[in-house]
This record gives structure tokens, C-alpha cells and sequence, in this order.
């Protein structure tokens, strides 16, 4: 067994590598705060409870506090930091902006990155807990405010600013869908 | 936390001989429980085999019917994957109404089924616990005891399961797949263990939890083909509608002909140590009317054997209840 308890990583974060040596011990989460001044990432219960240090790994949302930076090596992790397309908001931003879903803004980088890689969960065709009818030739069940609160239950807000997040994951959805039709039809035009 | 070692593994004989048998080793899958574990104290691993980037991440159908799933399959992949929907509904049901979609998306087959209790006094380590320190105690016996075990528990613990993965399994009856290194010349071996095998019963043993051989590694679950499993259903209740553990739960498969039960699954949630597979209800059930007071004396033989604690008896009630909604919503199912 190898008995050294560190290693040096390179982490591809937002398209960008960073090479570090860590404690095997170092979360993701504090890696990205701590050592790379990553701050947007929050880090609320650390313990997997409370969706607050949200980030995407390969595209995926995952809990940072409970993933070892080490073993996050070799995949790709977006932070709330990568979200946007320069200056240019995420949808999901720009609704959380333009509907008010946050009070504090703490839990608001988890509620975001959670809500971008679960609207692209639902468009894949994922049910979820309340989705009536799970047979894969079922219509997908439309993304209504109860199949959002139960996507987004891993994402905690103590201000209870839930009302507007459901809200702004609404109205992100509708405007990634309409962006997706407009894509979609260019697309076509340009192989005609 | 404790210092730890980290390899990776890439293969499985790569992952079994990485581990050894060195009891202070544990292979990382997901992470979601054991480095949550790891951070109060309660898993203090010397060395870390992370296992999750093993080719152990499909989802492949057996020949007749039934489905293999590798031991790394995401819980996320695995509720979303067609043919577990279609053939294994309550299974999918069952992976849905645990944990959060973060989790889920980290959270591995193997895990989920190796997942600890989340009782408050293993999670504590200042308490004593038989199961975290053996011989130190059972503080819930006569403490804190509202979600512990009605059936199948010991005088030295009454802690619950948490997956509720595992009771869908335990109804259909899925064969877990190990490797260890006990092959010839260093090499690994595979073994199998039926779900109903797989968890120990508590006894004096509780630190015990599976069947396992030392240092053996989940490779993956197979699910034997079963008609009767394409009409089941998964009900967990809990106490708020979305993200907790469950106070009770049911997986339930029913196949009914001409009025009478002909095949049934039935498996109980957050009631005992392990996937509570509930035989006697299922006895009552077969070849008798498929109607109401089967049902509910169907659940009466299996919780006959119920030893509630003083502040749980609410769970006998509330699995009664609930095997009798859940099969007949089944039977209304099947009569459509």
C-alpha cells in the first residue's frame, strides 16, 4: 500500500487545469475555496445535506463536500464561476435575476448549478419521484412546479425563497426550450 | 479525519489485490456515506481503493428476460435506465424516492447496498453503539428509538436500513456478484449471495452486516427474470415529501387471475436491519381472493412477529396500512 496520505492533482475546472498537491482528505469543496480561490462554490452543512456546494462533474450535479478532490481527478468540473458564457448569463441566472429566486444568495450557486444539470436531467428524459407514469414509452412528464420542487429537494433555502426559485426554474426551462426550438430550426435551414 | 492512503484502481483483480486484506482499507465507490462517515469519525480508513472508475458501469439483460447491473452503475442511471422502468418499475420507484438527484448522481449500486444506518447513535461517536463498538451498548433500546426496528431485531440493536434500493432488490429476489482473492495463485475468485442471504440477521452481531468474504468487492446485481415484477410498485412514507429517509416503506410486484392472487412480491422498508422480505404476507397472499381482508391479513401474519419498542408501535400500524394501499392500487392496476 502506498503509505503517502497526499498527492499532486491536476483538476480541469472550467476548462482550465490546476495542479495542486492535496491532503487525500481535501473535499473538492474546500479545495476549490481554500486553494484555488473558487469562492462561489458555498459550503453549507458539509455533509451532503443541504445542496449548497452544487457543482457539476462531467456535466452531472454533485454534492462537492463529499467528493474527494483526488478522486475528482480527470473529470470535468463546473463551478457556478463557469456557468455563464463570458459576459453573457446562464438562462438559469438570468431567471433567478429577472424572478428574485434568493433572499441571502447563499444557497443561490447550488440552487443554480443544481437547477442547469437538472433541466438537462428532465430534457434526457429522467423521471422522478412524483413522474405518475415511469414506463420508458410514457410521455416525459411535463416539468411542473411539483416535478421541480421534488427535482430540486436536494437543494435547501433558508430564507425560503422557494416560491420564486420554482419560479425562476420555470421560466429558465421555458427559455432554454424556446432557445433549443430556434437552434433546432437554424439548424435545419443551414443542412437545407 | 484520519490520515488515508489513495490508490486507484483499474480493474477489478487490480482493485481486490489493492485492498489486500488489510482491515483498515475500504474501497470508495460514490463517497456519498463514506466520506460523510469518514468526516464524524465514524469510518477511519488507513487507505482508500477508489474504486469508481472500475468498467463496472453498464446495465445488460440477461438471457431470459432478466437484467445485470454493474456495481458502479449510478443510482441516477440506474432509475433511469428503459428496461429497469419497464421490467423493475418498483425498483426505479424505490432508487427515485431515496436521497437527492446530487446524490443520486454520485451514489453507486454497490454503495447503496453497503450504505450504514443512519441511527443517531452509530452516527454519534461519543454514545456507545454495538454496531459502530462492539459489546460498548444499545443506547436506543431505551432511547431515541421512533425510526428503529419492529422486526427481526436484537437486544444488543434496533437499527434500520436506510436503502431504499434494497428493498426493491429483496422483492425480486437479486443475487449480488462479489470477486475476492481467494482464487488460486493470487488470483481473484467471484462468488454470489441472494439478496436474502446477503445481510446478516442482527444477534449478538451487529458490527456484522453482510455475508460478505473480507476484502470482497461488489461487482454487480443480478435481477432473475420475473413476469410478475412488470406490474410493481415502490411506496415510501416519510416524514416530508421529498429527501428524507423513510419512516416505512413497501416494494410491492402482484399478479392476479381470475380474482385470485397468483404471483406476489412483497419487501418492507425502515422496519429491520436489512430489506425486510415479508414471506409470511406473501403465503397468506398466494391462490387467495384478491380483495381486501386478504390484504390486510396478509400483512397481519407477517407483522405477527412485530416487537415494537415503546415509541415505534405507530410502524405496525403504518405497514399495515400500507401493504394493504399499495396491493390494492396493484389490483386495480391490473384489472384496467
Amino acid at each position: 500500500m502506498d503509505p503517502s496520505t497526499s498527492s499532486a492533482i491536476t483538476l480541469n475546472i472550467n476548462g482550465e487545469k490546476h495542479t495542486l498537491s492535496v491532503d487525500h482528505r481535501t473535499t473538492l469543496l474546500d479545495a476549490l475555496r481554500e486553494r484555488l480561490d473558487l469562492t462561489g462554490t458555498k459550503k453549507g452543512c458539509d455533509q451532503g445535506q443541504c445542496g449548497a456546494c452544487t457543482v457539476l462533474l462531467d456535466g452531472q450535479r454533485a454534492v462537492s463536500c463529499l467528493q474527494l478532490a483526488v478522486s475528482a481527478e480527470g473529470r470535468d468540473i463546473t463551478t457556478i464561476e463557469g456557468i455563464a458564457e463570458g459576459e453573457r448569463l446562464h438562462p438559469v441566472q438570468q431567471a433567478f435575476l429577472d424572478l428574485d429566486g434568493y433572499q441571502c444568495g447563499y444557497c443561490t450557486p447550488g440552487q443554480i448549478c443544481s437547477a442547469v444539470a437538472m433541466i438537462e436531467e428532465h430534457a434526457a428524459g429522467w423521471p422522478s419521484a412524483v413522474s405518475d407514469d415511469l414506463r420508458p414509452d410514457a410521455a416525459p412528464a411535463p416539468l411542473t412546479a411539483d416535478e421541480i420542487r421534488e427535482r430540486m429537494s436536494g437543494n435547501l433555502c433558508r430564507c425560503g425563497a422557494y416560491v420564486q426559485i420554482v419560479e425562476a426554474v420555470t421560466e429558465a426551462a421555458a427559455a432554454g426550450n424556446k432557445a433549443g426550438n430556434r437552434a433546432g430550426k437554424a439548424g435545419k435551414e443551414a443542412a437545407a | 479525519m484520519r490520515e488515508f492512503g489513495y490508490q486507484r484502481a483499474v480493474d477489478v483483480s487490480g482493485a481486490v489485490a489493492q485492498l489486500g486484506a488489510d482491515p483498515e482499507a475500504r474501497f470508495l465507490g460514490g463517497g456519498t456515506n463514506l466520506v460523510d462517515l469518514m468526516k464524524i469519525g465514524v469510518e477511519r480508513p488507513a487507505q482508500l481503493v477508489d474504486i469508481s472508475g472500475l468498467p463496472l458501469g453498464q446495465i445488460e439483460s440477461t438471457e431470459g428476460g432478466g437484467l445485470r447491473i454493474g456495481a458502479t452503475v449510478t443510482n441516477s442511471d440506474l432509475a433511469a435506465h428503459p428496461e429497469v422502468r419497464r421490467r423493475y418499475p418498483a425498483l426505479a420507484q424505490a432508487v427515485l424516492a431515496g436521497a437527492s438527484g446530487q446524490l443520486r448522481n454520485m451514489a453507486t449500486v454497490g454503495g447503496n447496498l453497503l450504505q450504514r444506518t443512519r441511527c443517531g447513535y452509530f452516527t454519534d461517536v461519543t454514545q456507545p453503539c454495538n454496531k459502530r463498538a462492539p459489546g460498548s451498548g444499545c443506547p436506543a433500546i431505551e432511547g431515541e428509538h421512533r425510526n428503529h426496528a419492529i422486526l427481526g431485531a436484537s437486544e444488543h440493536c434496533v437499527a434500520v436500513h436506510p436503502s431504499d434500493m434494497g428493498v426493491a432488490l429483496a422483492a425480486f429476489d437479486a443475487v449480488v456478484s462479489y470477486e475476492t482473492a481467494d482464487g488460486p495463485e493470487g488470483a481473484t475468485s467471484g462468488g454470489e449471495l441472494p439478496i436474502a442471504d446477503f445481510y446478516r440477521p442482527v444477534g449478538d452481531t451487529p458490527h456484522l452486516e453482510t455475508a460478505l468474504p473480507p476484502g470482497a468487492l461488489i461487482t454487480g446485481v443480478t435481477l432473475p427474470p420475473a413476469p410478475v415484477s412488470a406490474r410493481s410498485r415502490y411506496r415510501k412514507v416519510r416524514e416530508r415529501a421529498s429527501y428524507a429517509f423513510a419512516i416505512g416503506s413497501v416494494a410491492a410486484a402482484l399478479d392476479v387471475r381470475d380474482g385470485a392472487v397468483h404471483d406476489v412480491r412483497l419487501a418492507f422498508g425502515a422496519v429491520a436491519s436489512r430489506p425486510w422480505r415479508a414471506r409470511e404476507a406473501e403465503r397468506a397472499l398466494i391462490g387467495a381472493p384478491a380483495d381486501a381482508d386478504t390484504f390486510a391479513a396478509a400483512a397481519d401474519a407477517e407483522l405477527a412477529a412485530a416487537q415494537p419498542l415503546p415509541e415505534n408501535g405507530y410502524k405496525v400500524t403504518l405497514m399495515h396500512n400500507l401493504v394493504v394501499a399499495v396491493l390494492t392500487e396493484l389490483r386495480e392496476e391490473t384489472a384496467r
